[in-house]
């Protein structure tokens, strides 16, 4: 599958900083048997499609080349659920000075 | 061309460091494990009228001193008759990005700025970076963040990701990477690429920075009630908070102020592990930095950390995870502020601690967050259930960090737990003992026990007896 991807388009890479045999000796061994890998965003340089080698212009100006990832990825955080637990919790605590409690 | 390995970027560091800070630590040595930290921060910061001014220029400080008066009044209904204090709380989400780093990047920037550098770099996972890149705005300089954010598997915090999207909102350029302690390899390479300034936690600038945030409690407690605050708390995990909050204190004055340190404990969970990285549900504030960094403070990204909490540190708590995350939805339902919730780790001790103290004393929380996507409870405890945490109602102390956030099912379950301040002296001791330079002579020089006393808060006989302890061991 090849998605085209456009010069001028703000884009995300991924490079692989350091492989897992290059990694630092302190690190334990769950995170040492994967790769480090970084992620940044950029305007892209030239025509690519996603999984390409490419450079991009990051924010400030600085040149950087990595796999192509994805195009304006979104941002995916939001607010979750309501927490049921934690829903009475204003009634309780208000409750303690409103009855005038003490222990 | 320059060798790129990880062995070979760590091994120049010191130069890179240098080239970074535009700061010689060298001068500041006084031989063996001792160094002049009073001369460091006067050369190397500013006074607190300097930082003032620097920090009125882009909008920093000021901010509003809260009283918690709902919360107080729960606090009392808990207390013996008698007991109970005003508990206030610092606005510190009024500054431009939303926390009380501005205060810290201020000073960085202005530094940066006034120094030539085209640009700074900081590696934060936390506020700092929307911090950083806010006042390199102000200054009209270039920002790069250094995240840790993603696990193997590419999935993120989301109180982490929120900060990220802060930072690119701000025309950062953003670089998130995957868990491990070698950020700081990337980090040195950004630096040695681009010659920015390293906008370090660490350094006297970062510090001094938030000396007006101490200063600025005392006199608007002063400024109403004619005295000190009883007790400041701080939440505590690099360390910087607490000894620029605590130095601030001293310098308005505020001599007889307890200050109180308070992390989310998090024992347990590896800070390195890929697989713990999302099993926590606090990205700062947490006993995992704040321990290690109580305990030997030069860990940090510069030759001599400024951050130096023992120096200042009276009392130590931990609360946890699921008291935190409590406290900050009765935040929101008592007091109408939703902020947080990391920032909010000290007020939770602050809410346990007034218990203990008299209803006239006045004790200060130093520090609200801005809240939002990613970065709220709703988030966080979703984020946690989806990441197999167990979430529910119950008593604190069965908390296991990384299975399960017990939200407290009575009021009164929300306690301090005090870390013994002599263990942490100890642990302090003993890797400064450790990491002593080679072919020091045997004994301690006079210089050397006089730095080691001022580090850890303690009289001469007092040092002598926990040295003793830390030989013996």
């Amino acid at each position: 599958m090849f998605v085209k991807v456009p010069k001028g388009s703000w884009v995300q890479i991924e490079q692989v900083v350091l492989k897992p045999e290059e990694r630092a000796p302190q690190v334990p061994e769950d995170t040492k048997a994967v790769p480090l890998k970084l992620w940044v965003k950029g305007t892209l340089l030239e025509d690519a499609s996603i999984g390409d080698t490419v450079e991009i212009e990051t924010a400030i100006g600085r040149r950087l080349t990595g796999k192509l990832v994805a195009e304006n990825p979104p941002y995916t955080h939001g607010f979750g659920r309501p927490v049921p637990e934690l829903l009475t919790l204003g009634n309780e605590f208000r409750a303690l000075f409103e009855r005038g409690d003490r222990k | 061309m320059k060798d790129l390995s990880y062995a070979a970027v760590m091994a120049r560091r010191n130069e890179i460091m240098k080239g970074a800070l535009g700061l010689d630590y060298g001068e500041f040595e006084l031989g063996g494990l001792a160094f002049d930290y009073e001369r460091m921060m006067e050369k190397a910061g500013y006074s607190l009228d300097e930082v003032r001014a620097i920090q009125k220029e882009t909008n920093v400080g000021d901010t509003p001193l809260i009283e918690l008066k709902n919360l107080t009044a729960a606090a009392r209904a808990l207390s013996e008759p008698g007991k109970g204090a005003r508990i206030f709380i610092k606005d510190e989400a009024a500054n431009p990005s939303g926390s009380f780093k501005d205060r810290r990047a201020a000073v960085s920037c202005y530094y940066a700025q006034h120094h030539g550098y085209k640009g700074v770099v900081a590696a934060t996972s936390g506020n700092y970076g929307a911090a950083v890149a806010s006042q390199a705005n102000m200054r009209n300089l270039k920002s790069i963040i250094v995240q840790e954010l993603f696990d193997s598997r590419g999935v993120g915090q989301p109180e982490i990701l929120e900060k990220g999207r802060k930072c690119e909102a701000y025309g950062a350029e953003v670089l998130q990477l995957t868990v491990g302690p070698e950020l700081f390899y990337t980090f040195l390479r950004v630096l040695e690429d681009t010659g920015f300034f390293n906008a370090s936690l660490y350094t006297p600038f970062g510090i001094a920075g938030i000396e007006t945030l101490g200063a600025e409690i005392a006199s608007q407690v002063q400024a109403r009630f004619g005295r000190n605050p009883d007790a400041v708390v701080v939440t505590n995990a690099g360390g910087g908070n607490l000894t620029g909050t605590a130095r601030g204190l001293l310098k308005a004055g505020a001599k007889e102020t307890k200050v109180i340190g308070a992390s989310v404990d998090l024992s347990g969970l590896h800070m390195a592990s890929d697989r713990d990285f999302n099993r926590k549900s606090f990205t700062t504030g947490h006993t995992g930095f704040g321990v290690p960094f109580t305990t030997w403070p030069d860990r940090a990204d510069v030759p001599r950390n400024a951050a130096r909490p023992l120096r200042y540190m009276d009392r130590y708590v931990t609360i946890t995870q699921g008291e935190v995350f409590a406290i900050t939805e009765v935040l929101a339902a008592l007091e109408g502020l939703e902020r947080g919730p990391a920032g909010n780790t000290s007020l939770t001790a602050a809410f346990a601690v007034a218990r203990e103290m008299p209803e006239d004393a006045i004790i200060v929380v130093q520090e609200t967050e801005y809240t939002g996507a990613g970065k709220h409870v709703t988030a966080q405890l979703t984020f946690a259930r989806e990441n197999g945490i167990e979430v529910r109602r119950g008593d604190p102390a069965e908390q296991v960090p990384g299975k399960n956030i017990i939200i407290p099912s009575d009021p009164s379950m929300i306690r301090p737990r005090d870390l013994s301040m002599a263990d942490l002296k100890l642990s302090y001791l003993r890797n400064a003992l450790k990491n002593r330079p080679a072919g020091s002579p045997e004994a301690l020089t006079e210089t050397e026990v006089a730095f080691l006393a001022a580090e850890v808060k303690e009289t001469p006989e007092g040092l002598a007896a926990l040295l003793h302890r830390a030989r013996g061991c």
